[in-house]
């Protein structure tokens, strides 16, 4: 019974998915075609329930209602049995997760090969997978070194072994969650080339993302998800910007922007910080943040992002260089002392590093204070002075939780996210450190953080802004600096910058070379 | 230190260094098996007593040898799958799990031991594995009575490490291994069951320390004692760190220790009169602190060691 | 097919039925060895229940045999509280105990009030060095502690040994290997007459409540548990992780040597290499069935402490090995980790063919 649309066969057919965790439900009702040779863009905000369906979809869940059927080799749809990532493989579906799912130790080879032969087989046939691979590359340009281990590749390269996994097992659906999220727009470019040769080769393929104009760009196809249920699914041609906006947000959320203002004087300084080896290692990185600006970071993930957020953290401390505040030296300082003297951090991995998950929303919103008079007397903690303050907190932040005492745990990113911010920003810091602070947050949540960024802009702090987004960067940041292996870019004027020559230094590509 | 020389060059010296390294190669290979796949079994020390009773108890009933070897490796397979369903699809605690795993196993042990053998003063003694007198190598100078003059299950030590390396490094089943111990979602994503792979490496993994066990009763004495064991799993977990979980290096650790341990008892009946023997006999544990100390700055630990896995999670 | 579904934080009478109901199943398991070995099941409960509280001896008996497992019990339930595997407890309560025979058996004569305080402080000294080294080696080298600790427990039984037979040996000892007897003035007070239980249940019972105390109303105890529950964030927040650490290594070494020195000062009176039965084990034992509370260390030391009781005393009436009772509290162990699912997870039995796993 294979149906047509557009001439071509459809190729994977989900049906009436629900599937609901809780008192929530994830996906609601969706039914969804992808064709052979079609691209289709699954566009909707973080938590609208995208990434749960192509969880569904490769086995990963099992849904509580509704089937997903996928086209055998001859053309019939074939009902996938739930539940299974190895009956989705053989069914000829790839998934490439937005979190790699590559073993670090491993050679690409053997990531590849992973699973592809029998696990009785005493050998292990790698010059003819070689041969293969090597063909395949050739075809689809997406070219890695196999004997690389995976820990030593790019990001960009990590995801080409991702893809190139699926090619291997001869795929007919690539699926791609938020396949952007991690590429420089000039990368990102070539990954839609890919994709687009790719699928007039044959290949049906459903990328995820909730960015509205590589949607419009590389697909056919667009279908939108909001709250859990499709809210559109329509041809690309004749879709525009707005429209597909307001599908996916639903209500329209003011956008916080800034106003101009006059930045002051320098706060923070990091003077030719080096730090040990490795990728993520930095080299005489030098920064200047003036008070009431945002400095943003733009980078790749992975080329030291994340180690300058450890410095001015104070978790790990510079070979050489120097960063102080207000003149003050802080180059050795710890987590406390960075903390004392007005730094607020918001970590990059805020449920990994911001709290303390069994511990309750009032504890977690005293730790970084709890050796505070306030908090203690004697060594003995006081009660009624945390649980005090964590009302008011709830209440300022808007904290979405049953009361102080429920565990952190239970809290949705976006109100853990405020929790964070409520015991960082509380206390009126000279400096914020924010890093990634919107990842995985809805529209609403976002909104909420880029607000009290703002705010403590305007009150004369200055922020540090890392991330990957280019939009959230060139909306927040009165200036932006771009760090590529390590090495940091002196910032420059967010006016003078365009996302295409952010990209190209993001690549590692300076001016010169451009030229 | 022309004492010490003789020693070394004595070649009785080597066949116990080899002789002291046998349970301790099954056992670093059974713990390297389990943590690769992203297991810490500390059932290991009661693995070992267990593969020692059940081993010897089969044999003193009329299993014949390999006969007790079987039950000893069948006896720590049991032990090995009630961690490994502990630790993998519940992901309960590893390190609780497996001190539960060792109390239970040498408790059951003793238990049934003392239950059948109520009444003894003496520990009852089977006919062990005697040394294998191979035409030839045997006879050679120095290099026969130090390696071919070991009994056979020395020889299947040394076999498990050959096949142990060639599997985890040459067929598909080992790349699986290896990488469920780095990424258990990577397997996943190909297809392939972490839980299965995972308990099948801890029940495998299991089974070859018990042989640990079976080594010390059936081969290095004749007979099972309360404690005999004595730490020997502990060394062993010690051990895999200090090979940084490749088995070659695991040989060449239990190799090492094996002969550190007969020098410093040769170096007892040279010295002893002086030093109280208790020094000598805290040597293998201080020596293992000392390799874990060695090696931990730069240990590169199966990265999801410890780390329980649950579906759709990652 | 069985599926986990994670559960709001349990409910206080949860967080009691599911140690009791382990408790319960490993007793129950008991069974299947006491028929291997041929008792009459219903008589063989009897007479361990009868052993450990049948009779005012019996019952004392209990409470001193629960004196060392409650302090081993808090030394593990606070370490685990910060993931600090000390596995050493055995190997802390011989260095307590040679510690409190060290300064116990005449090098100071003083009166009690000086003598016992000093005792018990040295042993509780010697219980946390003990303990710091493997702190130290884990928070500077990264060494894991799990295996030093254990691999330590074996060091300090050697060690103990060297000094019972060399300079510690007691002249008057007709050539056993033990030390001198502790001083009366050094010894802790018994608590009844003609019975063994000794002041060591006090320091028992009011360590429990330090450590309770400690946990749940200090800056400390708040920094234990951050650490212990997510020591990334813990960093992050600026609370001093290292230090946290060798507090807890410190005060957890102390309360296992603490249990050392109630076992040479309360109740034998002079130290032997087989003081401890495996002490330091249970306790992580009773650590686990307590679920890492103070308060219900108390509680689960006495339960394991009549199982041990119970279990030699029946043992003796019928001739079947008293290993019998390892093997219970063994399975009392395994039994609390598989029951602490149900605390953190609603099980649901499903019909369904596929079943999708349990998220943390």
């Amino acid at each position: 019974m294979t149906s047509t649309v557009d001439g071509a066969p459809v190729v994977l057919k989900l049906e009436r998915i629900t599937k609901r965790f809780g008192a929530l439900t994830a996906n609601d009702d969706v039914s969804l075609d992808l064709h052979r040779g079609e691209i289709l863009a699954l566009l909707g905000e973080n938590g609208a329930g995208k990434t749960t369906l192509m969880n569904i979809l490769f086995g990963h869940y099992v849904a509580d209602e509704g089937t997903v059927a996928v086209a055998g080799t001859n053309g019939t749809l074939k009902e996938l049995e739930p539940g299974s990532p190895h009956a989705a493989l053989n069914a000829g579906i790839g998934m490439v997760h937005q979190h790699f799912t590559l073993a670090e130790n491993l050679t690409a080879l053997e990531n590849i090969l992973l699973g592809t032969e029998p696990l009785s087989s005493f050998s292990s046939a790698r010059g003819k997978a070689r041969k293969h691979l090597g063909d395949l590359m050739q075809r689809s340009g997406l070219t890695v070194d196999l004997n690389a281990r995976i820990s030593s590749l790019s990001v960009g390269e990590k995801q080409r072994v991702e893809i190139l996994k699926a090619l291997y097992r001869d795929a007919r659906v690539l699926v791609l969650d938020e396949p952007t999220a991690v590429l420089t727009p000039q990368e990102s470019d070539t990954l839609f080339a890919t994709l687009k040769k790719l699928a007039s080769d044959g290949l049906g393929i459903i990328f995820i993302s909730h960015k509205l104009d590589e949607v419009l760009a590389a697909s056919d196809r667009i279908g939108v998800l909001r709250g859990g249920r499709k809210v559109a699914d329509q041809p690309t041609a004749g879709c525009d910007k707005r429209q597909l906006a307001e599908l996916m947000v639903g209500k329209s959320v003011p956008e916080s922007t800034r106003t101009p203002q006059q930045p002051g004087a320098a706060l923070l300084v990091l003077s030719q910080v080096t730090t040990g080896t490795g990728r993520d290692a930095l080299h005489a990185v030098d920064l200047e943040l003036l008070s009431g600006e945002i400095l943003g970071i733009a980078g790749v993930s992975g080329n030291g992002q994340g180690t300058l957020a450890k410095v001015i953290s104070g978790l790990e401390a510079p070979i050489s260089g120097t960063v102080s505040l207000n003149g003050k030296q802080l180059t050795r300082s710890s987590a406390r002392g960075m903390i004392d003297a007005g730094i607020a951090r918001i970590p990059e991995d805020r449920h990994r590093d911001g709290i303390v998950g069994p511990m309750s929303v009032a504890e977690n919103l005293a730790i970084e204070t709890i050796r505070k008079p306030e908090n203690q007397r004697f060594g003995f903690l006081r009660f009624d002075a945390i649980a005090a303050r964590a009302k008011e907190a709830i209440t300022a932040y808007d904290i979405r939780c049953q009361g102080g005492n429920a565990p952190a745990r239970l809290l949705s990113g976006g109100n853990i996210q405020k929790i964070v911010l409520a015991r960082t920003l509380d206390s009126d810091p000279i400096v914020v450190l924010a890093a990634q602070p919107s990842r995985g947050l809805d529209v609403g949540a976002t909104a909420d953080v880029h607000r009290r960024l703002l705010e403590a802009r305007s009150r004369g702090a200055g922020v540090i802004l890392i991330s990957e987004d280019l939009d959230e960067l060139m909306r927040l940041s009165d200036r932006i600096a771009v760090i590529h292996r390590g090495h940091l870019s002196s910032a420059e004027r967010t006016e003078n910058l365009d996302r295409g020559t952010l990209g190209m230094r993001m690549a590692g590509h300076s001016e010169e070379q451009a030229a | 230190m022309s004492d010490i020389l003789d020693i070394l060059l004595a070649a009785n010296f080597w066949a116990a260094a080899l002789r002291i390294a046998t349970p301790l190669i099954f056992g670093v290979i059974g713990a390297l098996v389990c943590e690769r796949a992203g297991v810490l079994n500390l059932g290991i020390e009661g693995i070992f007593t267990a593969g020692a009773m059940a081993g010897w108890m089969a044999v003193w009933l009329g299993a014949g040898l390999w006969g007790g070897v079987l039950v000893a490796a069948l006896a720590g397979g049991f032990f090995g799958l009630i961690h490994a369903i502990l630790t993998v699809p519940l992901g309960l605690s590893q390190h609780v799990s497996g001190i539960g795993v060792t109390l239970f196993a040498t408790s059951l042990s003793y238990f049934i031991y003392r239950t059948a053998l109520p009444d003894v003063s003496s520990p009852p003694r089977i006919e062990a594995f005697k040394p294998l007198d191979i035409p030839v190598l045997s006879d050679l100078p120095f290099i026969g009575p130090a390696l071919f003059q070991q009994t056979a299950l020395t020889f299947l030590a040394l076999a498990v490490v050959a096949v142990t390396a060639f599997v985890l490094y040459r067929t598909p089943l080992g790349l699986a291994i290896r990488a469920v111990g780095d990424n258990p979602s990577a397997v996943e994503s190909q297809g392939l069951s972490v839980y299965g792979l995972r308990i099948g490496a801890v029940v495998a993994g299991s089974a070859l320390m018990a042989l640990g066990g079976a080594f010390l009763t059936m081969s290095a004495f004749d007979a099972f004692f309360f404690g005999m064991v004595n730490g020997r799993g502990w060394i062993c977990i010690a051990l895999t760190v200090f090979a940084s979980w490749r088995p070659g290096k695991a040989l060449l650790g239990a190799l090492l220790f094996g002969a550190f341990d007969a020098f410093q008892v040769r170096l007892q009946t040279e010295v002893g009169s002086f030093i109280p023997g208790q020094v000598f006999l805290m040597m293998p544990y201080l020596l293992s602190i000392a390799a874990l100390v060695l090696v931990a700055r730069k240990a590169d630990y199966p990265r999801a060691l410890l780390v329980p896995y649950f579906r759709g999670q990652r | 097919m069985i599926r986990f579904e994670p559960r709001e934080p349990a409910s206080l009478s949860r967080l009691i039925l599911v140690p009791v109901a382990a408790a319960v199943v490993a007793l129950a398991l008991a069974a299947i060895p006491m028929g291997f070995a041929g008792l009459n099941i219903f008589k063989a409960y009897g007479l361990m229940a009868t052993g450990a509280f049948g009779s005012l001896f019996a019952f004392t008996e209990m409470l001193t045999r629960a004196t060392p497992l409650i302090l081993t019990g808090l030394a593990a339930a606070l370490a685990f509280r910060a993931k600090l595997w000390n596995i050493g407890a055995e190997g802390q309560l011989y260095a307590g105990a040679l510690a409190a025979v060290a300064v116990g058996t005449g090098v100071i004569d003083a009166p009690s009030f000086v003598l016992i305080p000093l005792v018990v402080f040295c042993g509780a000294l010697a219980g946390g060095l003990v303990m710091l080294g493997p702190t130290l080696l884990k928070t500077r080298l990264g060494v894991d502690e799990v295996v030093t600790t254990l691999l330590l427990n074996f060091v300090i039984l050697l060690f103990v040994q060297m000094m019972l037979e060399g300079p510690m040996k007691d002249p008057m000892g007709m050539g056993w290997p033990q030390s001198e007897p502790i001083l009366d003035a050094a010894a802790l007070p018994k608590l009844m007459a003609r019975m063994r239980i000794h002041g060591g249940l006090i320091i028992a019972l009011v360590a429990a409540l330090g450590v309770y105390l400690l946990l749940k109303r200090t800056v400390w105890g708040f920094e234990i548990r951050a650490v212990g529950e997510n020591a990334n964030a813990a960093r992050h927040a600026g609370i001093p992780v290292t230090a946290t650490f060798i507090r807890v290594g410190l005060i957890s070494g102390a309360l296992a040597g603490l249990a050392g020195v109630g076992e040479v000062a309360g109740l034998k009176g002079y130290l032997t290499a087989d003081l401890s039965p495996g002490f330091g084990y249970s306790g992580i034992v009773v650590a686990m069935l307590a679920g890492l509370n103070p308060i219900g260390v108390v509680v689960a030391a006495l339960f394991i402490a009549s199982i041990f009781v119970g279990a030699d005393s029946m043992s003796r009436a019928t001739g079947v090995s008293n290993y019998l009772a390892d093997l219970i509290v063994a399975m009392a162990l395994i039994s609390v980790l598989v029951s602490g699912l149900f605390l953190r997870f609603k099980v649901r039995f499903v019909g369904q063919r596929h079943t999708e796993g349990a998220a943390k």
